[in-house]
């Protein structure tokens, strides 16, 4: 794979972006990460499906982000987001902090084509009085009081992630990571790398089929060997644990990270 | 029998899990995993696990919504939170200390509390740093209250708060912790010390009970083997395999 591809891709993103991100075990195109922050994107509004990891921290400690919406950001095992919480100390990112589900809903209601989604709970937190985009309504449905959180849809710009396999049709097997399709289905736009691409039409395998995001929902595919790596890939390979202790050591000091970074970049263009 | 406190944590939680059908279990939570998958092997397997990150103990196959909209229909009975802080009112603060948003101690994020504290019926709150630090008069950020006005839908909510020193049940009516048990080793005083919020308590509260030793073995043999799917370093450093 030539370099110039995973470019070309990320050139896709415009700046100002609101571009949606899968949780760390879900196929994170960590390749297409580092390509994005050595551009320079800028002001992208970074929206977890529900959460993320090491692909929000590098792109905000790339200075790539002005806006996170969330449900958590975190490194798992290997402790705190070093650029994230340095970020919400020095105030320089601009937090929409919500609850997994409630991301996961508004997200459907993107896919829906309606306005909102209702929620139960979120009543009485703090994170319904910050976010000033939830509301809450009465049950239209009940005769008594019945307070009810509504959430506005999530439908975002583009949509970036890592799969096993694509055809060259442009159809996308996520096996068992359905909150991929979910986002094909909400986004804009949804740009794929992928381990490999096969000859064969995924869509006319009965047994690949449900698990296909069909090329109508894929704006663009690019061929990235370990392309979630340091991360792992569902079924394909496991996370590198001492590539990922490094990050999060690294991501701990401004210094370390920007040493981090330009490795990072220098090792990709070699 | 010699155990370790791990494996008391361990059995004190299994007990509040008795009679639930469907045990839930989140990220970072090999203690809590332990206590559900124990309680399974207790009920002749009629008791379900699904433990988030693993292999085999879970069967979501529809996204990452799938766990919120089974425990929005009341399929799942028990899970477990914890909090950076959490206050007498059984509120809890995943997100930072410090005037939001620009807090001087940031953590992760609320995850799936805001949402799970209100539909599952028994919310186990489990924290193993038992401090003034952890637990306090009142939250610096309410990620998911502990009790609601009437009017609003919550068939869920906080059941009881286990931690290294001790172990309360939450009284819904009255909106506070009541002390269960002190853990071996472990005072009143302690507790009292190391509590910023109030609580009701005997004056002589009973001591936890030791870890039985028929659980003990249960542990020690299959639970460990299951729990080193999602958590091979707690199963490695806990029950050397």
């Amino acid at each position: 794979m030539a370099i110039s591809d995973l470019s070309q891709l990320v050139n896709m993103i415009p700046d100002g972006a609101k571009l949606a991100l899968p949780p760390s075990r879900s196929g994170v195109a960590m390749a297409a990460t580092r390509a994005l922050a050595e551009r320079g994107a800028r002001n992208l509004h970074l929206v977890a499906i529900p959460t993320s990891g090491i692909q929000a921290d590098l792109l905000i400690g790339a200075g790539c982000v002005s806006i996170v919406e969330s449900a958590g950001i975190t490194l798992d095992e290997h402790g705190q987001a070093g650029r994230f919480v340095s970020a919400v100390k020095a105030g320089t990112i601009r937090l929409m902090d919500s609850t997994c589900p409630a991301i996961v809903s508004a997200l459907q209601a993107g896919e829906k084509g309606v306005p909102f989604f209702p929620m139960r709970g979120l009543i009485g937190s703090d994170l319904l009085k910050y976010r000033e985009d939830y509301k809450v309504i009465n049950n239209p449905m009940s005769d008594t009081s019945d307070p009810i959180v509504v959430l506005p849809a999530i439908v975002p710009d583009v949509t970036l992630f890592h799969a096993p396999l694509a055809d060259r049709f442009g159809n996308v097997w996520i096996g068992k990571m359905r909150e991929l399709m979910t986002l094909a289905h909400a986004s804009k736009q949804t740009l794929v790398t992928v381990e490999e691409i096969t000859d064969l039409d995924l869509m006319k395998d009965p047994l690949r089929a449900p698990a296909t995001i069909p090329e109508m929902y894929v704006s663009k595919v690019v061929e990235a060997k370990n392309g979630a790596w340091p991360l792992g890939l569902d079924g394909c390979y496991d996370p590198d644990s001492v590539a990922l202790a490094h990050y999060a050591a690294a991501a701990r000091t401004d210094e370390g990270f920007a040493d981090y970074l330009a490795g990072a970049i220098q090792r990709a263009a070699e | 029998m010699d155990y370790k406190s791990e494996e008391l944590l361990i059995c004190v939680i299994t007990r509040l899990l008795e009679g639930v059908e469907h045990v839930a279990v989140g990220v970072s939570s090999p203690i809590p995993g332990s206590a559900a998958l124990l309680n399974r092997a207790l009920s002749g397997g009629t008791s379900r696990v699904t433990v988030l990150n693993s292999q085999n103990l879970q069967t979501l196959n529809d996204g990452a919504g799938e766990l919120f909209d089974r425990a929005a229909q009341g399929r799942i009975g028990a899970f477990f939170l914890s909090g950076g802080q959490i206050d007498g009112q059984a509120n809890i603060n995943l997100v930072g200390v410090g005037e939001y948003p620009q807090q001087n101690v940031r953590w992760s994020g609320s995850f799936g509390s805001a949402m799970l504290y209100f539909v599952v019926p028994r919310v186990i709150l489990f924290r193993d740093e038992h401090t003034r630090r952890t637990m306090v008069e009142t939250v610096d950020f309410i990620s998911a209250p502990g009790i609601s006005p009437p009017e609003v839908y919550r068939p869920g909510g906080p059941y009881a708060l286990v931690t290294n020193l001790c172990a309360f049940k939450f009284d819904k009516p009255r909106g506070r912790f009541r002390l269960v048990s002190v853990h071996p080793g472990h005072s009143l005083e302690e507790v009292l010390d190391n509590t910023g919020f109030e609580f009701d308590y005997p004056a002589q509260p009973e001591q936890t009970p030791l870890p039985e030793p028929d659980r003990l073995e249960l542990l020690r043999g299959p639970i460990a083997a299951e729990i080193a799917d999602p958590y091979p370093k707690f199963a490695k450093a806990i029950f050397g395999v």
